[in-house]
């Protein structure tokens, strides 16, 4: 089944003219997802790599019949290519733009507030259901079709994790990005409720990082009703105090948000986590033996 | 971004948020000139670091007369002011804040930051000021009252007036604190800054509401929009290796170790610092090289992490994906070579032509040593360091 994303996807592309987001449409395209077209305000009506190009979302989403779109366009437009892709009342959104400024985030999010679409990231990889269909960069050939969901605030140990779970023989299911900001649409709770109902998942990878309290709040969940296996990793055990660690989400501020409190909040909800990334991929085979 | 105190108190003025009166200086000639200025006979000179807890560590000082401000200043410019938020090394103090003294009554707490649970900005004040919030929070948390703001109609002034309330501010006091708040809140968005924090936020004998102390720290992804602020920018507050890596849109922090780092993506480069340490070395920095990763990115990232004297080995951890490890091996044989890079190298890498890019490394003669996986990668660098 996997989940957000499948062969049913009907992707568009908002910024399929720029470098990265024609480059990453092809990459989708070839990995077998279906590309209905893309937005780049003042180039509507011609045609990009022989899709579609529309000036608006809305628009596009009546001609092409659009259900999802990733989104690459430059920070300063993120916010707002996010709202319109809400306005457009399309069920999912992945913004894969990094350095959106926070405040813009927040008037996003509270534009979001009560409407339909969910959002993944932004400042994030997207996601791949293995196999089926990818809206964002994670490569398409390390996945393989499989067991195991992930959900991660970084990109490439996403990839570190999908790479570990190929060579096991466990495959991914879904690989989900929420992303590294301090202000994202999708949560790992979000994650993990869309895990726990697909049946294909039989394990869960969650890789979080220092900053904020999501990890604890997901412990808060996964102890109170997510049943499937969690093999969890938190990056920045290393880190320094009040230094931000390349993710704009990723800091120690004021003594709170330490890998060390994650990772005790994490073991005490049930999940296995481990110290070293190394030890991903074998931690969720024993776990899925022991299940 | 982090700016001086004197930097904040100007923004925050400027939005109507009222401060003491009072200006920089660098000599103490110019202390005792604005000393005399302000006329208000008792002053502070006030050491401006970009750090917290400078009184402690001799960096405020209350002064009686122009002349004593004169000599005050002298020895405080210069002075290496160590607090616990500078580090053992400390901050030469170069440049200073000479105020007017107030009277004061009370000192209390306010700060602005966005909450990333609720999504909201937060408005918190405490009665409790002057001391670090952190401590009040963890021993008293019911002494800390807190605003969410909805971002799209801004602080009203039923939450202000709430706060204000909590406080215990009466009479005038209330529609100042209100007045101030509201600023504080406009400061915040206009800004776009990620802290506003005035601590402590002072009532004085005469029923004055005032920042005595501000601090101020910006989204770095906003300053695009934001020309003026950037040029508040103090370079001599940051490390030289990092404000290099930042030329080249390299994320580079400087860290103690002797395992020089080189990485895509930040997770990434902090789970490679973890392993390090787990195989019983110590990361020498956290460098995110980002996902280019390009020959010229590679070039200038090997020079600024083995230009810390400290680095005994290398390790660069690319998990490419898309990356051709051909292309990212040419690039770093070509650095290493161009660079006369002495220290030995493991690298760990993983994308298309991984095997190619293996071999073009093996055979250059040169000094690597190449892994399989992070786990492999990290026990070969330990060693290779401790050779």
């Amino acid at each position: 089944m996997a989940v957000l994303i499948d062969k049913s996807t009907r992707l568009l592309v908002q910024g399929i003219t720029g470098r990265e987001g024609t480059f990453h449409a092809r990459q989708a395209q070839a990995y077998g997802t279906t590309i209905v077209g893309g937005v780049t305000p003042g180039k509507g009506g011609t045609t990009h790599e022989g899709w579609p190009v529309f000036d608006d979302v809305a628009q596009a989403v009546r001609d092409t019949g659009a259900n999802a779109s990733v989104i690459f366009v430059p920070p300063a437009g993120g916010a707002d290519a996010i709202m319109e892709a809400a306005d457009a009342d399309l069920p999912l959104a992945v913004c894969i733009t990094e350095g959106i400024p926070t405040i813009d985030m927040m008037r996003a999010l509270s534009f979001l507030a009560g409407r339909s679409t969910r959002l993944i990231g932004p400042n994030c990889p997207g996601l791949i259901s293995a196999g089926r269909a990818k809206a964002g960069i994670i490569p398409g050939h390390i996945c393989s079709e499989g067991r195991v969901g992930i959900v991660s605030k970084s990109g490439t140990l996403t990839y570190e994790a999908i790479h570990q779970l190929t060579h096991l023989g466990l495959g991914q299911t879904t690989c989900i990005g929420i992303g590294g900001d301090p202000l994202i649409g999708t949560s790992f709770i979000d994650a993990l409720t869309l895990f726990a109902n697909d049946p294909e998942t039989e394990a869960v990878v969650l890789i979080g990082e220092i900053g904020g309290s999501a990890e604890e709040d997901a412990a808060a969940f996964i102890k109170a009703s997510f049943k499937k296996p969690v093999v969890g990793f938190i990056a920045g055990q290393t880190a320094p105090a009040g230094r931000r660690m390349g993710h704009a989400g990723a800091i120690v501020a004021g003594g709170k948000g330490t890998a060390a409190e994650k990772m005790s909040a994490l073991s005490a909800a049930g999940v296995d986590v481990v110290k070293s990334p190394a030890e991903i991929g074998q931690a969720v085979a024993s776990a899925l033996q022991r299940a | 971004m982090k700016i001086h105190e004197f930097q904040a108190k100007a923004i925050l003025s400027r939005y109507g948020v009222p401060v003491p009166k009072g200006e920089p200086v660098s000599s103490g000639d110019e202390a005792q000139a604005v000393a005399e200025r302000l006329g208000s006979g008792v002053a502070v000179v006030k050491a401006q670091i970009h750090a917290g807890g400078r009184g402690k560590g001799g960096g405020v000082k209350v002064v009686k007369s122009p002349a004593e401000a004169r000599a005050v200043a002298s020895k405080m410019l210069g002075m290496t002011l160590v607090t616990h938020q500078t580090g053992p090394d400390g901050r030469v103090v170069k440049r200073l804040l000479v105020e007017e003294g107030l009277d004061i009554g009370r000192e209390l707490y306010l700060g602005l930051v966005v909450d990333r649970s609720s999504k909201k900005p937060v408005l918190m004040a405490s009665p409790d000021g002057g001391v670090e919030i952190e401590k009040v929070a963890e021993e008293t948390p019911d002494r800390i009252f807190k605003a969410f703001i909805d971002p799209a109609l801004g602080l009203q002034a039923f939450q202000a007036r709430r706060l204000a309330f909590a406080l215990g501010l009466s009479g005038d006091q209330v529609g100042r604190a209100v007045r101030l708040m509201m600023a504080v809140y406009q400061a915040f968005i206009g800004t776009d800054a990620s802290l506003v924090e005035i601590n402590p936020l002072v009532v004085t004998a005469r029923g004055d509401v005032l920042a005595l102390d501000a601090k101020m720290t910006f989204d770095d992804n906003a300053l695009y929009r934001h020309a003026d602020l950037k040029e508040l920018r103090d370079l001599s507050e940051e490390d030289p290796l990092e404000i290099e890596a930042s030329k080249f849109s390299l994320n580079y922090i400087k860290l103690d170790g002797t395992i020089g780092c080189m990485v895509n993506g930040a997770g990434l480069a902090m789970a490679t610092m973890d392993i390090i340490k787990l195989a019983g070395g110590e990361p020498a920095n956290f460098l995110d090289v980002g996902g280019g990763a390009n020959a010229e990115q590679i070039k200038n990232a090997f020079r600024i992490l083995t230009s810390d004297p400290n680095v005994r080995a290398v390790l660069i951890n690319i998990f490419g994906g898309i990356l051709r490890c051909d292309v990212l091996a040419q690039g770093v044989i070509a650095a290493v070579t161009d660079l006369g890079v002495r220290v030995p190298i493991v690298i760990r890498m993983e994308g298309t032509n991984v095997e190619l890019g293996k071999r073009m490394l093996e055979e250059s003669g040169l000094n690597f040593t190449t892994a399989d996986g992070m786990g492999d990668a990290a026990t070969k660098v330990v060693a290779a360091s401790r050779r």
